[in-house]
């Protein structure tokens, strides 16, 4: 493996400064860092330790939201009461990553930054061209394996999928990314790849998550993260859905939605046009339905990955139903069942 | 007791063969204690990484390696330019057709993922990063990815694979219900949780391998092949293994490069093979495509059974995974007729998978037996017992012994069959759909001669010593259990010394074999070590009972008597009495005509004395039925199993507990290969693109529900000295059938190409 020089950080100011330079990289949990240190991916010459550091992985609970510090790890913010109460997609999307070992390592700023699985960017030795690794030389992808690559939110340069389940549920929420020097909506915190997919997200170098805050809503208590993979646990989503749904006095009309979808977007994808489609309307199977297709309106398809046309809707559809059986259980039982 | 004397399953929880004793060495691998073949201290140890092939096909022109040998601590690069002086070695039964000289980093490319080149440096990191410097220029070759892409053709035909008897043909087109479908398995592989790799040291011409190994004394003599020595110059030394699953039975190109290393630097060296080095340093399954046609009578009697199977190989060997190998023999059949292919693709040489052969092969006919029970609108369990095989119409030898009905009938029983409500898409839970379906499986029983060695000593323990090998299916704990009844001492007095080749000769852990083979030696050698030291108390001077007119001693929880209510002495008063440090006496299971040294040396190294299913009068496999019972989420084409019952014939069983975690590893296997398993491969250059545990899926415990096994088995004296048949690979035979047949009760498709992913169901 590469000699890399490895400090650790005394203060979230020198972790800051060292991580400025071209080739410094932060280290939180690592399990991001090293896999891709490994696959050839990642070569820092400088890795700078934070995961130490005081005052970053504290988690807040109140009426008006939560925050949460960027070195909280996966697990800590997953089994916490409170979060489970007031944001249930959010600990389920936690909990329903990854495996045990790797929750109780990683942290939440690392999982908002971790990168695609997509295969060829995986193996640089054997696939150089890759948009995203290297820009301007190619995406391999392109003609090869797509089975998990994105539908939606893809260019010419780059159809890889953002994999990560938390950051689906963050912005169904509208939470805020906070830096050490801004705030940024999470939507627009993730970029898609246009003609740069090497730029994921806004950040610039050397810039620091210090948390995320999450509104307190309706919506978020009364939310669910329905994840649909064929192994039971650890592995990526084929397509997930964070909701959340506020129903009228009546029981049955939608007085507010939220929808995000995962595992078929480059980025985490909001639903708004479905959010628009219903909020107003009778939870009714056939209108749900109906709705949700309009999630993965503009899909592309590259062959492999068709399916996610077909199955994100019905993700959707059913995680809506899902979280309206449980706010009414008049409503038809055989509504929905999370899977 | 006599050892003969079969218990009832499961009853005894004592010391001897049929108590449910826990892994002997299992508390050494729960404490880190074992030590694995990547562990051994080694003074001035050096480390070889490997560099693979980017590209399916083509020559190497050139590699740079001056950057690498400037990096800081390298010791040496091999490259395909370098000569290690290696010569071909002999095929698995000894024969060596010519001598010629083997290049483990080859010039020709013929798969994607080979290995090309070696850094060796004084660190493992040192090494790899070297590596990164290292320029391997290729001269393209078009290449074939796989199976089915379209330059891979139909293939050759394998003359020795194709079995006929009847008019098959004819039979079929008679018949008035016929059915005809293509079953597609992908490349699958072994993911041992131990990755392959070795340390090599050499001192003077004397070699020292630790290495994982299925077979200490076949891999010793490929070494010493390879390297023009005489076989006792080379030991393996393999006491741990984590995992084979038949990966680890002979060396492969990476270990000959290791230790040629070794011996040019005059170092020991180490090689680490990375997981994703893994899945081409060594073959998994091959795929397969199966087509089969069945002819029946509006009954359910089957008429014909018409066969056509192939199997992807790589560009430079025939290795067929046949697709034929349980067809012939599940159902009664009166017209036959199968045929293989094997289609040359670039990929590493295919290798033997858990079951090789039955496994796809009974993925086929199990498939196609519920499709005709569904044309016919008949209970595929019916249907399988109205076609059970009252003989072996293929060998047309009578069974050994074959409880597949008792296990048809016990497995559905205990499962709840009958309460099978029979339409697809009739049973439902929630909003899931809820299929059952039936897979029988088959594994031939395959005998091979074994030696060992019974010491007991002064101190009255009794010491178990065979070069054979336990990767975790019991063979330390069976043996204490074999040596502990013939000599009639506890078993905890017993030590047991595996995984070495320089120890008595064993057959292969492979073919489900070594069981069977192994403890037939150890009983023989222990009655031997009991008459000889009942003859010495008899006869010597000092020992109390020579004077006593018996004629023969009792041997009984570690005492020795000449009645049971007289004195006795415990072993370490007699051997005390006898003035004897040990007695030891070795045996064998050869016949008496191939005791020559020779002979010995040729049966413990190579596969020539080994003994197929039929070689005698009888006909003997294991024979297993799977009940699963699936559930399916429709709208999103995920399928989870709930629940599965297995009933087995599997002989005796030497030791139940380890059968029954045996059974339900190759269940949970095949839990995997029918859901989830599949080598990606990409379609332009034949790159495995899942070579990760990340991406290449196996179950976890989540994905696995209750599985209820049973033993149907009666001993079988036939197929082993104890009676026991081989357990080891027959149970995940029949598990993905049963699985894609109660997907289709469950919801009306038939997936016949494996794995059923839930893009095939929506
Ligand atoms: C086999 C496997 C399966 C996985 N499955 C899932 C899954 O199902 N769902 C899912 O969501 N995730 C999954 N993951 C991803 C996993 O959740 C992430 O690896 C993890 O969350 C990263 O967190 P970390 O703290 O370990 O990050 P690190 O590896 O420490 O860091 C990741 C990156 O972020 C940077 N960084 C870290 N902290 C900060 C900070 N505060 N400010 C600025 N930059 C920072 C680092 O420099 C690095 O570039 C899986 C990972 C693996 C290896
Ligand atoms: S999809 Fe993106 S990440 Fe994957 S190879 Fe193409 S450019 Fe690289």
């Amino acid at each position: 493996m590469l000699d890399f020089s490895y400090t650790r950080a005394r203060s979230a100011e020198e972790a800051r400064a060292a991580a400025g330079e071209p080739a410094a990289r932060l280290l939180a949990g690592g399990t991001t860092l090293l896999d891709l240190a490994k696959c050839g991916v990642e070569r820092p010459d400088t890795v700078i330790d934070i995961s130490h550091l005081d005052g970053l992985s504290d988690i807040l609970v109140d009426g008006t939201g939560a925050s949460i510090g960027a070195l909280a790890k996966m697990s800590a913010v997953a089994d916490r009461a409170d979060i489970r109460h007031a944001f249930p997609a959010v600990s389920q999307s936690l909990s329903l990553a990854a495996s045990q070992q790797l929750r109780n390592m990683a942290t939440i700023g690392g999982n908002l930054l971790q990168r695609t699985r997509c295969p060829y960017f995986r193996d640089p030795a054997t696939f150089p061209d890759c948009n995203k690794r290297n820009p301007g030389s190619g995406c391999a992808a392109l003609g090869g394996v797509t089975r998990n690559q994105a539908i939606l939110g893809t260019s010419d340069h780059c159809i890889a999928t953002y994999h990560g389940d938390l950051a689906v549920a963050l912005v169904a929420f509208d939470a805020t990314v906070r830096t050490d020097r801004r705030e940024v909506p999470i939507d627009a915190f993730f970029l898609t790849p246009d003609d740069r997919p090497e730029q994921e997200t806004v950040l610039d170098k050397g810039e620091m998550i210090t948390g995320l805050t999450i509104p307190a809503t309706v919506a978020a208590r009364q939310s669910t993260y329905l994840k649909v993979r064929d192994r039971q646990s650890y592995e990526f989503a084929a397509a997930s859905a964070a909701i959340g749904l506020d129903l009228e006095a009546d029981g049955v009309t939608i007085r507010d939605l939220r929808v995000a979808l995962g595992g078929v977007a480059t980025k985490p994808w909001r639903a708004r046009t479905v959010e628009a489609a219903l909020i107003g309307k009778p939870v009714r199977p056939e209108i749900i339905a109906e709705a949700s297709r309009l999630a993965v309106e503009g899909a592309v398809s590259h062959g492999g990955n068709h399916y996610k046309i077909e199955l994100a809707p019905r993700v959707v559809a059913r995680a809506i139903l899902t979280v309206a059986a449980h706010l009414n259980p008049d409503l038809n039982p055989a509504l929905g069942e999370t899977a | 007791m006599t050892i003969m004397e079969p218990r009832k399953h499961g009853s005894s929880a004592d010391g001897a063969v049929g108590g449910r004793l826990s892994r002997f060495e299992g508390r050494l691998k729960i404490t880190g204690e074992a030590v694995y073949a990547l562990e051994y201290p080694a003074e001035r140890l050096a480390h070889a990484v490997l560099i693979q092939s980017t590209i399916a096909a083509g020559l190497v022109t050139s590699v740079a390696i001056d950057d690498a040998l400037a990096a800081p601590g390298v010791l040496m690069v091999l490259t395909p330019e370098d000569d290690l002086g290696l010569t071909v070695s002999a095929d698995w039964q000894g024969n060596r057709p010519e001598e010629k000289p083997y290049y483990p980093l080859p010039r020709q490319v013929e798969f994607n993922g080979q290995s090309i080149v070696a850094v060796i440096a004084e660190s493992r990191e040192q090494a790899e990063e070297a590596a990164r410097l290292v320029r391997i220029t290729y001269a393209p070759q078009e290449g074939v990815a796989s199976l089915e892409d379209p330059k891979a053709g139909e293939g050759k035909r394998l003359d020795q694979l194709s079995v006929a008897w009847g008019d098959a043909e004819a039979a079929l087109a008679r018949s008035p219900v016929r059915i005809e479908a293509t079953y597609r398995t992908p490349r699958e592989y072994h993911c041992a949780m131990e990755p392959h790799g070795l340390t090599a040291a050499w001192e003077g011409d004397q070699l020292t391998i630790w290495e994982p190994s299925q077979w200490a004394h076949g891999m010793a003599r490929m070494y010493a092949e390879w390297f023009s020595l005489p076989v006792e110059n080379v030991r393996i030394v393999s006491p741990f293994i984590g995992g084979g699953f038949g990966s680890k039975g002979q060396p492969l190109a990476y270990g000959a490069v290791a230790v040629a290393a070794a011996r040019k630097l005059g170092r020991p060296v180490r090689l680490a093979v990375t997981r994703p080095q893994n899945f081409t340093s060594y073959g998994g399954r091959a795929a397969t495509r199966q087509t089969i046609a069945l002819g029946a009578t509006e009954d359910g009697i089957l008429q014909a059974i018409v066969h056509r199977g192939a199997s992807e190989t790589s560009v430079y060997a025939d290795v067929p995974e046949q697709t034929g190998a349980a067809t012939p023999i599940l159902y009664k059949v009166e017209n036959f007729s199968s045929e293989s292919r094997v289609v040359p693709v670039n990929t590493v040489s295919p290798g033997a998978l858990r079951g090789p052969g039955k496994n796809p092969s009974a993925f086929g006919i199990e498939c196609a037996m519920e499709e005709l029970a569904h044309a016919l609108g008949m209970d595929p369990l019916e249907l399988r017992l109205k076609n059970y095989a009252d003989r072996d119409y293929q060998s047309g030898k009578p069974w050994s012994t074959r409880m597949l009905r008792e296990a048809l009938t016990q497995g559905a029983e205990a499962f709840g069959w009958a309460r099978r409500s029979a339409a697809p898409r009739s049973m439902r839970r929630g909003n899931k759909l809820i299929g059952w379906g039936i897979g029988c499986g088959t594994f031939p029983v395959i005998r091979a001669p074994s030696e060992a060695m019974i010491r007991i000593l002064a101190n009255g323990r009794v010491q178990v010593v065979s070069g054979s090998i336990d990767m975790g299916q019991g063979t330390y704990t069976i043996l204490a259990q074999t040596a502990s009844e013939a000599l009639g001492v506890p078993v905890e007095e017993v030590d047991v010394i595996l995984g070495d080749s320089s120890l008595p000769g064993a057959a292969i852990a492979g073919g489900s074999m070594l069981a069977g083979s192994i403890t037939g030696a150890v009983h023989k050698a222990a009655q031997a070590a009991r008459d000889e030291l009942i003859g010495l108390a008899l006869s010597e001077a000092g020992s109390p009972f020579r004077d006593t007119g018996a004629n023969t001693l009792a041997i009984a929880g570690g005492r020795i008597s000449a009645r049971e209510d007289g004195p006795s002495l415990t072993l370490p008063q007699l051997m005390a009495a006898l003035g004897r440090d040990e007695i030891e006496v070795r045996r064998n299971t050869l016949t008496d005509d191939v005791q020559s040294a020779e002979d010995q040396k040729k049966a413990w190294t190579t596969m020539s004395r080994v003994q197929g299913p039929t070689m005698g009068d009888y006909s003997m496999h294991s024979w297993c039925a799977h009940f699963a019972e699936v559930e399916v989420d429709e709208d999103f084409g995920t399928v989870r199993v709930s629940r599965m019952v297995s009933a087995f014939d599997c002989g005796r069983l030497y030791n139940p507990k380890l059968v029954e975690s045996q059974w339900r590893g190759g269940i949970i296997m095949g839990i995997g290969q029918a859901l989830l398993e599949e080598g990606v491969i990409d379609p332009r250059n034949g790159r495995t693109m899942n070579a990760n545990l990340g991406d290449y899926l196996v179950p976890t415990n989540a994905d696995i529900p209750d599985l209820q096994v049973i033993s149907v088995g009666v001993p079988d004296l036939n197929a082993s000295a104890l009676g026991g048949k081989g357990v080891g690979e027959v149970g995940i035979v029949g598990v993905a059938p049963a699985i894609a047949n109660a997907v289709f009760h469950a919801t009306g498709k038939r997936v016949r190409d494996l794995p059923i992913t839930l893009e095939k169901l929506i």
